[in-house]
Order: structure tokens, then sequence, then C-alpha cells
């Protein structure tokens, strides 16, 4: 076990001076923490609105939008969405949900304030690398959001920009040229963001433990975020070349994803040689542990709130948890291919990819019933981020489930393309990792901004949300086994139009939902100024975030050097007083 | 708040259940002669599955209506057996489940994509491009013209790049824009695209397959019912995918050979 001496602990820099360098270009992870955050909350504003824009054309395909023609008179004449202004949205809201949120927020964003404080660091190893890593993935941000405002518009290939598609430049449709160049250049640039974060993330667990915090005392949360880290040092290696590649094809005059004898618009394509799958298995073997990079932050963030919660610890503790979560990760890498059983890759490969696909569901099924048997026994205390932290376990069952269909081929046949897929990852990544960011938020925020968020406008927020979610992504699945095609901008086939009225419903409880995240968007800005002080614990939690005030001073712990005497989650504790015990106390529990 | 959180659990559950249960929005009547196969293992996976989101939701809102903290500084207790009991649970259910699935499925699976098509299945070719289908049959000699990519013109109707000067079986080859099949004949088709990737989806059929730019991928497939049904594009090819579709008539054999025949005269 790797105990680092209290010289590790020295901060290695000094309190900036000016707002400048305190609060845009602060080398401060708990800055950088929610510079993230704030970018991620940017992020899904934008998404969230862009699938609302969707929601509305889909159930009324005809209805104007008003307004809408003023962000894209050709995209939008009068208002009315064109359908490939529809594709241009969708493309946008999977990219910045997918990258600028549910990778972000999660990872770096709680990851970068929490991680070096729960281990009892002052700051990150690197805290200039880890300055620049926020500000390339601003960069990649402004240039992805940019494609909005050019007049190819964004892309219409979806976030998994498919080649040809997404190589052949504007004959093959608006929005694949310059538009899709912009695309490629600002998910290279967040590539390199997130490398450089992971980076980070690995130097920062190894290294700068405070003295005691073994790796068996790291709170489930900083296991969650380590293992992200590897994972997305792998994944977004092979994600940059891929996008290198697709830009070379667009301006280099290369082949790399085209290959020869293709046709657009009468026109013989000046490429060959290429090949379509190559770009469908770099993008997987990316894509697949990108679904955990997602939510495995919010496992661990779940787990860390849900003790808390539950007031013991996870059943079976770290060690289960975290030999579910490694082994989650080292399979994540040898799926990628059922995203592509009927791709025309050799059927006999989907096969063998199916396997580790359905193995990966026992790690996950072990975690989910770790989560309900820890609730057996337990004394729950329904505040905010415990509500959010136990609607975690409801949603990601039951978008776990539905990848059992998914992850046989001969299934998949039928439901591929379906919005049983759509139904399945916005329930599992998407509502999972979102409720993950809701509990993080209510529960931390304390700790972050020295106030209290509001209680009341809290609860109404989880509920409606709870029950919304279920009314937006279950129906998808029926839908989805009727046949229903996703990424249709209208629905005009004959057998498509009677499901007409379901996505009038999902689109009514998207908009009811949606409400509810006002409320929240409100709840957060009105308590970081009018919020109830906050105490230095308020949970009653055990993790070393709460030994230290409520905002923390610059180098955390106000030159203390914490030494850790126990496990991170000595809750419900006779004897003890209250029913806990700090991770840094020094005092002795009596051995049950 | 216990009690609350666990009655809209169960209401949740309990109606996400029925809704499948009743089979209110279901996959439609199969027409083919491996459909059978994989609905079958459909109904298999949806009672497994089933199960476990019964059992899991209902435990949790059982749990939460049960172990609210009342201030009564109950002890905090251990799930009986501790987590033996949840991993062996796990690895076994889910295990026997995956064995189980991964056996029938392979069957399903390798049915449609690893067998061969049958020696007397009848070959038709079949182009996408954006934002249409356009199915190839080979004419009374039984042989396809070579495509020449260069060719390919929608302006003049050459959809396949067919050459009839210079290559005698284009000559007769037929080209139309719906696949026409006779019921109880294994049909083979190679697919390819001339753009961008599409996809080929008939729900009754059960079969999606990619069309893949730079490669032919056969399909094959027995129809066992008359009709009209949809074949749609289900993979993102550009603004027109929504509105891609094509007809697919299954007649009885003697009205397609009339219905061949008017397309071989024509």
């Amino acid at each position: 076990m790797h105990d680092t001496s209290d010289q590790a602990a020295v901060h290695h820099h000094a309190p900036p001076k000016g707002f400048l360098w305190t609060h845009v270009f602060s080398l401060d992870h708990k800055v950088i923490g929610k510079q993230y955050y704030f970018l991620s909350l940017a992020a899904v504003v934008i998404g969230m609105v862009l699938s609302w824009i969707m929601r509305f054309h889909l159930a009324w395909a005809a209805a104007a939008i008003p307004g809408l023609q003023h962000l894209s008179q050709v995209g939008a004449p009068g208002g009315i969405i064109t359908p490939e202004y529809y594709l241009s949205l969708l493309t946008l809201h999977g990219t910045l949900m997918v990258f600028f949120v549910l990778t972000t927020a999660p990872q770096a964003g709680f990851g970068n304030y929490f991680l070096p404080i729960q281990i009892g660091a002052e700051d990150m190893a690197f805290p200039r690398l880890n300055m620049l890593s926020f500000w390339v993935t601003f960069v990649g941000f402004v240039t992805l959001v940019s494609t909005l405002f050019i007049s190819d518009g964004p892309p219409i290939s979806g976030w998994t920009a498919y080649a040809p598609l997404s190589a052949l430049g504007n004959d093959a449709g608006p929005g694949l040229g310059r538009g899709q160049i912009l695309w490629v250049i600002s998910i290279g640039i967040f590539c390199i963001g997130s490398l450089l974060g992971a980076l980070n993330f690995i130097a920062t667990t190894l290294d700068l433990r405070c003295k005691g915090m073994t790796l068996a005392r790291m709170p489930y949360t900083v296991w969650a975020w380590f293992i992200t880290a590897v994972l997305g040092l792998l994944a977004f290696a092979v994600l940059l070349p891929a996008c290198v590649l697709l830009v070379l094809d667009h301006v280099g005059g290369t082949s790399f994803f085209i290959p020869g004898g293709l046709v657009l618009s009468d026109k013989l394509q000046p490429h060959s040689g290429g090949s379509t799958l190559l770009w469908q298995h770099m993008f997987w073997f990316f894509g697949h542990p990108e679904v955990y990079i997602a939510i495995i932050p919010g496992i661990g963030i779940t787990s860390h709130i849900l003790a808390s919660t539950a007031r013991k610890p996870l059943l079976g503790g770290s060690r289960v948890l975290v030999g579910c979560m490694v082994a989650i990760a080292f399979l994540s890498f040898t799926v990628w291919g059922h995203h592509m059983f009927i791709s025309g890759m050799n059927p006999f490969s989907s096969l063998l990819f199916s396997v580790p696909t359905l193995i990966i569901t026992i790690p996950a099924s072990i975690i989910s019933l770790n989560w309900i048997a820890t609730v057996f026994g337990a004394r729950l205390r329904f505040h905010t981020p415990g509500l959010f932290a136990i609607g975690f376990i409801s949603v990601f069952v039951t978008g776990g489930l539905s990848g059992f269909f998914l992850a046989q081929p001969s299934l998949d046949i039928y439901l591929h393309a379906t919005y049983f897929v759509v139904g399945h990852f916005h329930m599992v990544m998407g509502v999972a990792a979102i409720f993950g960011m809701f509990a993080g938020t209510y529960f931390w925020f304390p700790k972050m901004f020295g106030r209290m968020m509001n209680e009341t406008m809290g609860k109404i927020h989880f509920w409606v949300t709870f029950i919304g979610v279920y009314c937006i992504f279950m129906p998808m699945h029926y839908i989805g086994l009727a046949g229903n095609v996703r990424r249709y901008s209208a629905f005009v086939d004959d057998y498509l139009i009677p499901l007409i009225p379901v996505h009038k419903f999902i689109t009514i409880a998207a908009f009811v939902t949606g409400a509810a995240q006002l409320l929240f968007l409100f709840n957060l800005f009105w308590s970081m100024y009018r919020g109830k002080k906050a105490e230095e614990n308020p949970w009653d939690s055990t993790t070393l975030e709460w030994t230290i005030p409520s905002p923390p001073p610059f180098d955390n712990f106000g030159g203390r050097h914490p030494i850790v005497y126990h496990d991170p989650y000595e809750l419900g504790v006779e004897g003890a007083k209250g029913d806990y015990v700090m991770q840094d106390s020094p005092e002795k529990l009596a051995q049950s | 708040m216990g009690k609350f959180f666990a009655i809209v659990l169960t209401v949740i559950t309990l109606v996400s259940a029925s809704i499948f249960a009743m089979h209110i929005w279901w996959m439609p009547v199969d027409i083919s002669v491996h459909g059978p196969a994989l609905d079958k293992q459909f109904g298999e996976t949806l009672m497994g599955t089933g199960f476990g989101f019964l059992v899991a939701q209902l435990s949790l809102a059982y749990f939460l209506w049960k172990f609210a903290d009342k201030g009564d500084g109950r002890k905090v207790r251990e799930f009986p057996g501790g987590p033996k009991v949840t991993i062996i649970t796990a690895v076994v259910l889910v295990g026997l489940e995956i064995l189980a699935l991964s056996f029938v499925g392979q069957k399903a699976w390798a049915s449609v994509n690893l067998d061969p098509a049958p020696p007397n299945a009848m070959h038709i070719d079949v182009q996408a491009e954006q934002f249409a289908f356009y199915f190839r049959y080979a004419g009374p000699d039984g042989q396809f013209g070579a495509v020449h990519p260069e060719k390919i013109s929608d302006g003049n109707g050459n959809y396949f790049g067919l050459d009839p000067e210079n290559d005698i079986p284009a000559r007769d080859d037929i080209v139309v824009g719906s696949l026409t099949i006779p019921v109880n004949q294994p049909i083979l088709l190679t697919i390819h695209s001339k753009d961008v990737g599409h996809s080929f989806y008939v729900r009754e059929l059960r079969i999606q397959q990619d069309f893949v730019p730079g490669i032919v991928i056969p399909v094959h497939f027995t129809a066992t019912q008359t009709g009209k049904f949809e074949i749609v594009c289900t993979q993102l090819c550009g603004l027109g995918h929504y509105n891609m579709k094509a007809y697919l008539e299954v007649l009885p054999q003697d009205q397609f050979d009339q219905w061949l025949k008017a397309q071989a005269g024509q």
C-alpha cells in the first residue's frame, strides 16, 4: 500500500491575485471543477432546448415554433423545421450531451473539485495541465456550438458521424462540409482535453494521497473517478486519431473511410480504397467505453451518497464495488462490436461480441443488487440528494435490463435503430448519469458554495423528474417494439403514422419534465446567494470533504495535513457521537 | 416520504410492465421462415428481464416503505447473508439467463446470417441511394449485367450503371423501384450502396441489414405470407432519410410469374 509522506501535501502554488487569475485562468482544482460544471450546465441547457424543439417537431411536424426562424432562416423558414435542420439539431443534441455533459460534469466537474479533497491533497498533481485541459475543452465547446451560426449549419450525420456520410462533404448533404469539419475538430480538441485530464486524475490518485489514505480507504467516488480516468486515457486515445483521419478525408484528399466507386449527384467521387467500417470500429472502440466513462462516476457518486442516506456502507463495501467497476471497465473494451451487429461486419464476430456484452451485465447486476440490499435495514434519510441517489438505482436497473435485448444479435436485427435503442440508452446512460449529477449537485452544493439548496424546490424537482423520465422513455421502448425508426424527422410511413399520438404524449411529458429542470436551475442560482448557510458537515457524512469549512479554503485543509484512520463509510456506528466516525478522527472503534 | 416513494415506484413498475404484457404496441405478425425463432427468443428475454425488473423495483419499493429513518435510534441491519447472497444470485441467475440466451440466440442468428442461402434461392440485386431503393432482376438469361459506377445516372434512369450496349447480360436486366417476390420461395438479396450507408428494414420479415458502401452483402429469407409491406431505411443517410422507403409485395407464384413476364416484356 502506498502512503504518501506529509511533504507530498505541501501546496505547490500560492493563492492567486486578481479576478482573472482567481476565477478565469485559475490553477485551483476547485475553481476548475466549477468551471467544468458550469460548462456542462451551459451545454445541458442548449442540449435540452434542442431536444424540446425536436420533440415538438416530432409531435406536430407541420406547426411553426415562433422565433425559430431567427436562429436559422434556412433551417427553419417561418419557424417550421426542415428535415435537414432536424438532423442538424439531433447531431448537436447528441454531441453536446454525450461529450460536454455526460463526460464532463460527473468526471471533470465533480472529480476535479472533490477527488483531491477526498484523498487529503491540496490540489491536483499538475495544476497547470488541469487549467489547460479545461480551456482546451472550452475551445472544443465553442467550436461545436459555432456550427449553429455558420451558413452550412451543424452537420446532419448524428453524434456517431458515420462515414462516408460524414466524409464526403457537401455533396452528401447540407452541413456535411464546413459544419462537419468543425464538428470533427471540436471532438478532436475535446479528446485532447480529456486525455490531459485523465493523466492528471491518475497521477493525483496514485501520488497525492495523504497519510493513512490507503487504496482500500479511498471513497467509492475516488475509485470511480480513477477507473474512469483510465478508461478515458485508453478510449480517447483511439477517437483522436480517428478524428484526424476524418479531417484528412475532408481536407487532405485522403480516403481512409471512403471506398471507391461512390456516386453522388451523378458524380463519381474521387476516392478509393477506404473502409467505412474502419470508422465504425474506431468510433465504437471509443464509443462503448464512453458509455461507462459517462456512468461509472455516477455509480461512484450514487454509492457515496447512498451510504450517507442509508446510514451504512454499501453492502460488500469497496471491495465488491471496485471489483465490479474494474470488471465493467475491462469488459467495456471488448464489446464495441455490439453496435455493429447489422453493419455488415463478419456475422461470426457478432456472436463473439455478444458474449462479453452479456457477461458485463453480471458485475452491473451485482452492483445493482448491492444497492438495493443496502437499502434493506437502512435508516433512510430522504433528503433531495438521497432521493436522486435512490432514483438512480431505479432508472439504472430499468435502462440496464433493456440492454439484455440489444446484446443479442438475433434480437438486434429487429430492434436496431428503433426507438427501443433510444429509450435504452437515454435511460441508462442519459437519465441515470444525470440523476448522478443531480444527486452530486444537491449533495455537494453546500460544500462548493457554502449554502444549502432549497429542499422544497429540490423535492418537487425530483418527483416531477423521476415520474417524468419514465413517461418519456418507457413509451420509446413500446414504439420501438412496433418498429418506430429513430433519426426520422417526420413519420410518413404507413405503419408509423398511428404511432404519432405516442410521440405527442412523450413530447408533453418532456415539456413537463423540462419545466422541473427550470426549477432546478432557479434553485441552483437562487441558493447560491439566498440559500441557508451551510455547516461543515450538513449530511453527517464521514469522508474528508466534510472535515473542512464550506466552502473550503484555497489550500483545502487550511495548512493542516490530514491523517486518515478509518474506512470511508463508518456510518451507523453505535457508541459514536452521532452515528458516524469521520475518516480523520483518531477515535478508536469498538471491534464488532 | 419512504412510503410515498414506494407507492410511486410500485405504480411505475406495474404500469410499465403491464403495457409490455398487454402487447398494446408490439411487433407485427411475422411473415418469414426464420422469424418465429427470433420472436421466441424475444419472448424468453422478455420473461427473464421482466422478472428481474419486477423483483428489483418492487424489492426496492418495499425496502423504501419499510426502512425510513424514524429517529427512533433503531440500529441499521445488514442484508441477511451479506454480499455473498447478492453476488451468487447475480452470477447464477444472470449467468444462466446468458447461457440460455446465447445458445438459443446463436441458432437463430446462424439461420439468418451464417447459413448460406439455399441453392434454389431467387437472386435479386438491390442498390440503395439517397433516398431510394432499386431492385434488379436478372431477366430471362438468368445473369446480371456488370455494374459500372461511372455510368450510374439518376438523370437517365441508369440506377445500376449498366452498359447494355457492350454488355449482353445487362440487356434484359429488370430494374424496378419496389421489391416483388413469390411466396414460399427462398430469396437471396445482394445489397450494395451507391453513395452512403443505408439500411434495409422490413419489420414483418424480421430483417434489418445495413447497406455498406464498398461492400456487397448477401441477405436471404423466405416469405411465408402474401401481402404488401413497407421497406424503410434505418441508417441515417441524409436529409431525406425519413422518407426513404419502398414496398415489398409478396405474391402467389403464378401471379409473380405473370408480373415478371410483364416486366420483361416492357
